[in-house]
């Protein structure tokens, strides 16, 4: 199989980094990709003006689910101006991928559209890049 | 139930052999067109392929007469016209209604809308209530959703059995209080693929008074359908499922409702006369046809409508179910893998699944990699697979052109899946 379904996505969906919640978080921010009824939740804590803690829990597919466990992983420590500056093609080189179609763009961009609202303090994130390929 | 009952004579084909869905699919370009692996198509439930004669149709018409319609008095605005309404005098041949009572829409769900907005928010007072189904696609819910908020409109649901299908000794309790003024439902549900006994419903809803709307969206395309039969008042269908293209849909309504109730959308062509302050309304079915329309996607209705009375609608839903049993059969014998919805005799040609352990999306990106086109999704229907306690399923549907071959395709294909997934 190609790329997209490569051990390393398989292995993050099937073990989640980052999983589970936390208590009294700093920012909660819940998305959810209506196509395909991907759910994410994202739990933040932020010291310093970093991600301190990052945990989240969901229900989707496969690349929705990897991506959110890489990204939670890529951003635990990093400085809010990093995480603020993350693209769309940041995932996809965590994801390991060289591109999506329109449609598994937004499962794989679900989980930088949460953090992006928490990173913003904002109760959703709006961001044609993210949805387009 | 009049959807399973005799097809009349006017779609009997004569004298054609019995169908052959190598044969037909031969007649479907897209499957000839060269790519990497050959085409799986089986999401004919979200859009059906087009046969040679729609497109060559749809060209002949650009080639030959384009120009605007009910409007220049020249020769080709003539011959332009003459397609346009042949189109809907073959589509109210197909349906049993007079050529009248048939306005050409965008698709379905604008078909809906319009009688929502003309009928719905002419005719229901507040406190009225109207009566839905579980399994309605979200066109039949939304329009309605938006005339409750403005009119103070209860909305009711029939409930629906364990399998997937309506309960209709529920009928008479919904109806008791008598605040049920309009019944909207789906005919052959998209996802459950539950073939709904329309002419039943509407019976009882007629004994109550109330005014009954059909979306044969997944019924027009695979079953022979005759409005007087079924007994309803307004019928909601389109194009792009049915062979022909995107862009151009009906609704069916009963004359006498569609002479009192409003227009729609106003503009030209839908008038009668025109002052600066005031405007009467042309007459049926133009009344509600305003703008230019789609005319070379109703020239490819036409000869979609030609095409499929050729091969017969009663073999259409014949060969459809015969393949959806089939398909229901080699599905269940994979360990993990779930079938929603009803017994192969109570759907039509539309069977929607999960795997244990695997997104839907998933699914279908894999099967996608065979070259197996199935949907993925909550297919437009979210409260239906809510009640089914799935957030999404994936779905193979089928029409005259689908082959057992590839349902094994897409067996083979979920077989890779599994081992692909597999811990």
């Amino acid at each position: 199989m190609d790329a997209l379904f490569r051990d390393h996505i398989l292995d993050h969906y099937r073990n989640p980094r980052c999983h589970g919640s936390l208590e009294r978080p700093d920012a909660r921010v819940e998305d959810a990709n209506p196509l395909c009824g991907d759910q994410l939740r994202m739990d933040f804590r932020f010291a310093d003006g970093r991600v301190a803690e990052v945990r989240f829990t969901g229900s989707g597919c496969s690349i929705s689910l990897a991506s959110a466990s890489l990204l939670c992983e890529a951003i635990e420590g990093k400085p809010l101006d990093e995480v603020k500056a993350i693209t769309r093609q940041d995932v996809l080189d965590l994801l390991g991928i060289d591109d999506l179609g329109p449609v598994r763009s937004k499962c794989a961009m679900l989980a930088l559209k949460t953090v992006k609202a928490a990173a913003y303090g904002m109760a959703t994130w709006t961001d044609e890049d993210l949805d387009q390929a | 139930m009049s959807t399973a009952g005799p097809v009349s004579e006017a779609v009997r084909p004569t004298g054609a052999a019995v169908m052959d869905p190598r044969l037909l699919k031969a007649q479907f370009p897209i499957f000839a067109t060269p790519r990497e692996r050959p085409l799986i198509y089986l999401d004919s439930a979200a859009t059906s392929q087009k046969p040679q004669a729609v497109l060559d149709a749809m060209n002949d018409y650009y080639v030959s007469c384009n120009a605007n319609i009910h409007r220049g008095v020249y020769t080709i605005a003539e011959q332009a016209t003459a397609l346009y309404e042949d189109a809907r005098r073959r589509f109210a041949a197909f349906v049993n209604a007079s050529p009248r009572e048939i306005v050409f829409t965008r698709n379905s769900t604008e078909a809906l809308n319009l009688v929502a907005r003309s009928y719905g928010a002419w005719k229901l007072k507040p406190g009225d209530a109207v009566l839905l189904t579980p399994m309605e696609h979200h066109s039949n819910l939304v329009p309605w959703h938006q005339l409750q908020a403005e009119r103070q409109l209860e909305l009711r649901f029939i409930p629906m059995t364990g399998t997937g299908e309506l309960d209709v000794s529920a009928l008479p309790k919904l109806f008791a209080d008598g605040k049920v003024k309009l019944v909207s439902f789906v005919h052959v549900s998209n996802v459950l693929g539950t073939v709904n006994p329309v002419a039943d419903i509407a019976r009882v809803a007629k004994q109550h008074g109330a005014t009954v709307v059909v979306d044969a969206s997944q019924s027009a395309a695979h079953m022979p359908l005759d409005v007087q039969a079924l007994g309803v008042d307004f019928l909601a269908c389109t194009a792009h499922k049915m062979l022909g293209p995107t862009g151009i849909g009906v609704l069916w309504g009963r004359r006498e409702l569609l002479e009192a109730m409003p227009p729609f959308l106003g503009g030209g062509e839908m008038i009668r006369t025109v002052s600066l302050t005031e405007s009467t309304w042309n007459e049926l079915p133009w009344k509600f046809e305003a703008g230019t329309m789609p005319i070379a996607e109703a020239v490819g209705l036409g000869a979609a409508v030609r095409w499929l009375e050729k091969v017969g609608m009663d073999r259409v839903f014949a060969h459809d179910r015969e393949l959806a049993a089939y398909a229901m059969e080699r599905l269940g014998e994979i360990k993990g893998v779930r079938v929603l919805g009803p017994a192969a005799d109570k759907r039509g040609g539309v069977v929607a699944f999960t795997v244990d352990g695997v997104h839907p999306h998933d699914v279908a990106t894999v099967l996608d990699r065979d070259g197996v086109c199935v949907r993925a999704g909550h297919h437009c229907a979210m409260p239906l697979h809510e009640a089914l306690g799935v957030p999404s399923s994936a779905r193979a549907s089928f029409h005259c052109y689908s082959l057992r071959e590839d349902v094994d395709a897409l067996i083979a294909g979920l077989h890779t899946v599994q081992k692909l997934f597999a811990r």
